[in-house]
């Protein structure tokens, strides 16, 4: 590994938690302009993460430790492999599927790392969420199986790039059922609402972040802007035609998150069970027929 | 006092980045309310749109590990404060404690109620009083903002007050909860012919072995 590919990352995670951090705040922002509030300044998440890390916190055990840092790490390698600005890549290539594989694995720390505390709204929250996963996991696999199939490559910088050329060639256009699936699912997956089961404030105490203090509270406040970065990216790559500049590329993150934040200011939260339900029934059903036409009649494909 | 000092190295290194620090700390507050009396019917308004508490960067927080600021809004009674040092030994260090209304300065209206306490400072350190019966939402963030000036200033350290005469708090709240002992002294106990828990436990674990 050269040392130029050494700063490249450094300067990317950077970059992920500025974006990621920025996009926080913008989003309290939003909410309160549409609930006729004035709201926090933009950059209140960064002041948020900054007093986070100046508190003393209280560790349960090392698995508490370690899983959150397992998490980071995982999120942020994750982030790696999605292309930026003209398919670069800080990894160097864009599977898709290393992309939704290594995503998990920010789940699965938290969730270990939230375990270890023994609070038992940490265990009902992260089982929460894994639960909800297998209702957004499946619809998102279904529309990424549609492209491959049409596309033949499974890069998700391949995907960016055939979409290059104008917005009549972006998959929100050629795959519009596909689209309304991956938004619904989409919402599941940043867990806003009406899919924010885990988080849950005024029924679980926050869930997985209910034992977290001080300086693990910051952790995962970069956890989710990191998640943030790389989910809205994913949309972005795979919807929106990618982008050719890095603030292209924030541009466009920047309207699916905003669309996103404004179905969660009017939504309210569903019960697990029809968060799931709703997820398979309508995201899947969209899906599956996309795959179906896709696959089998090429209606919208080209 | 013989457990715990802060040490000079400490305060030297406090010095250092406190100025810093405090502001972000004063400019993000995050508050657990302990809805003991009437003030918490105060707060949905000034969170919500016509006040917007928001935008100093104060907002709710679900459990005591994750606030900075526990707000005793009302009277506490004798076995309510046992919960609220629970709570308060719970939250992280820099935290903030500001009483709401009369009642926890002296005792408000339940100043001669036999269950409710009428000073609150004798027993965790309190930051920051806001006075009224109860204060409306202009009272409440006026006094934010106060408190605000005095962690900047740095003069809000009740964290530190509670450990450096941590011996004196806990005598007095060993004298309050040595009143909330039951009162009937020499009752018979309708379930004192029954074994204990413990006693219990131990037989099924001698039968256990006994099996094996």
């Amino acid at each position: 590994m050269s040392s130029k590919m050494i700063l490249d990352l450094f300067g990317m995670t950077f970059f992920y938690i500025v974006v990621g951090l920025t996009f926080m705040g913008l989003g309290r922002k939003i909410t309160a302009r549409l609930q006729r509030r004035v709201g926090p300044p933009w950059y209140q998440s960064f002041l948020d993460v900054f007093k986070c890390f100046s508190k003393t916190s209280i560790s349960h055990n090392y698995i508490m430790d370690l899983g959150l840092i397992m998490a980071l790490a995982g999120l942020i390698a994750t982030a790696y492999f999605m292309p930026v600005a003209k398919g670069w890549t800080p990894a160097g290539s864009s599977s898709i599927v290393v992309i939704l594989y290594l995503m998990t694995i920010g789940y699965l720390g938290m969730a270990m790392g939230v375990s270890a505390s023994g609070n038992p709204n940490a265990t009902i929250g992260i089982s929460r969420a894994l639960a909800l996963m297998f209702g957004y996991e499946i619809p998102f696999a279904m529309i990424i199986l549609a492209m491959i199939s049409v596309l033949g490559s499974s890069s998700l910088s391949d995907i960016a790039m055939s979409q290059a050329g104008g917005i009549q060639n972006w998959n929100i256009i050629r795959f519009p059922l596909g689209f309304l699936a991956a938004e619904i699912a989409f919402q599941a997956m940043i867990g806003e609402k009406p899919y924010d089961h885990m988080i849950a404030p005024a029924e679980i105490a926050s869930g997985p972040m209910v034992e977290l203090g001080g300086k693990f509270l910051g952790i995962a406040f970069l956890l989710h802007a990191v998640q943030l970065f790389v989910e809205t990216g994913l949309m972005v790559n795979l919807f929106l035609g990618g982008a050719s500049t890095w603030y292209e590329f924030v541009g466009k993150q920047f309207v699916v998150y905003f669309t996103s934040m404004v179905i969660n200011t009017v939504f309210a939260r569903y019960r697990i069970e029809q968060g799931i339900k709703h997820l398979w029934v309508w995201a899947g059903s969209f899906a599956a027929i996309q795959l179906v036409l896709t696959r089998y009649f090429d209606i919208f494909s080209r | 006092m013989d457990e715990i000092y802060i040490t000079n190295l400490e305060k030297e290194r406090e010095s250092m980045f406190e100025g810093l620090l405090n502001y972000f700390r004063k400019r993000s507050m995050w508050m657990l309310y302990y809805c003991t009396g009437c003030g918490a019917i105060e707060l949905p308004p000034t969170m919500t749109s016509r006040f917007d508490m928001e935008r100093f960067g104060i907002g709710p927080m679900a459990t005591p590990r994750q606030a900075d600021l526990l707000l005793i809004t009302g009277y506490l009674s004798q076995k309510t404060l046992k919960r609220v040092i629970r709570s308060y030994e719970q939250m992280q260090e820099p935290k903030y404690l500001v009483g709401f209304g009369s009642c926890p300065i002296n005792g408000g209206i339940y100043w001669d109620a036999y269950p409710v306490i009428n000073h609150l400072e004798m027993y965790v350190p309190v930051d920051m009083t806001i006075a009224g019966c109860m204060p409306r939402p202009q009272a409440v963030l006026d006094g934010f903002q106060r408190l605000m000036d005095y962690i900047q200033q740095g003069k809000a350290d009740g964290w530190r007050r509670y450990k450096e005469n941590y011996e004196w708090y806990k005598r007095n709240q060993d004298e309050l909860f040595a009143r909330t002992e039951p009162v009937l002294k020499g009752w018979k106990d309708p379930f004192a012919h029954m074994p204990s828990l413990e006693e219990v436990m131990a037989e099924e674990e001698r039968r256990k072995g006994g099996a094996r």
